[in-house]
């Protein structure tokens, strides 16, 4: 009985076995797809270079450091009443 | 036992797709041998941009350049512009198959010619003629 009964459980295992080798393709499978969105990245990245064109226009310049010409050209925030007072119901 | 096996198997098919979703972050462009085509591209783009901006030479969808109109272009430079068009065609088959490659995976060329052929277009100057359709359109 006991010696049955290792047979069985082993034959268990190798069938377990089986069964996820014949799974394996399918992870291999869904691991080989295209990555486009990565590809356009990268299209991207490199047709900049080669046309040189700057990376996108999506970067915003930050102006905090630039030297005022005039600085009589920075129009104060007038708080003299020009706003009107919030409504409160 | 079975439970080990299970346990191994699991692991692998966790730390596959975690490689994987890894290398999908990016595609690798930097080889040499792409470098080396971008590079030569770059200084061909110097050339070409002149007769990209005439409408002698449009991008095409197949992710190519074409001679669209060689009667813009003075006789004596035809040859010249037929040999440009050439090479840079050349170049981009290089292009495609290089970042196809340096990624593990050659049968992507196609994908990667695909996708540069749309960003080329969307990316081409206004004044630019490119290929849509089958029909040549001025952006």
């Amino acid at each position: 009985m006991n010696k049955l009964c290792t047979l069985c459980s082993c034959q268990r295992a190798w069938l377990l076995v089986a069964v996820l080798a014949a799974g394996l393709p399918g992870c291999v499978t869904i691991n080989i797809y295209f990555p486009a969105a990565a590809a356009e990245k990268a299209a991207d990245k490199v047709i900049d270079e080669i046309w040189q064109l700057p990376p996108d226009q999506a970067a915003p310049v930050d102006h905090a450091v630039s030297p005022p010409a005039s600085p009589a050209a920075v129009t104060p925030v007038n708080d003299s009443g020009s706003q009107p007072a919030n409504r409160k119901e | 036992m079975t439970r080990y096996i299970a346990g191994v198997f699991l692991a692998f098919c966790f730390m596959a797709a975690f490689s994987h979703a890894q290398a999908a972050a990016d595609l690798n462009v930097n080889t040499p041998a792409v470098a080396a085509v971008k590079a030569a591209m770059q200084a061909r783009h110097a050339q070409l941009s002149a007769y990209y901006q005439s409408g002698a030479v449009g991008l095409t969808v197949e992710g190519f350049v074409a001679v669209k109109d060689a009667s813009l272009v003075p006789l004596s430079q035809r040859g010249a512009l037929a040999g440009l068009v050439n090479d840079e065609n050349t170049d981009r088959t290089h292009l495609y198959q290089g970042i196809a490659a340096a990624n593990g995976h050659p049968e992507w060329e196609g994908e990667i010619q695909r996708i540069f052929a749309l960003r080329w277009i969307d990316k081409a100057q206004s004044g630019w003629f490119v290929q849509r359709e089958g029909q040549w359109s001025r952006k």
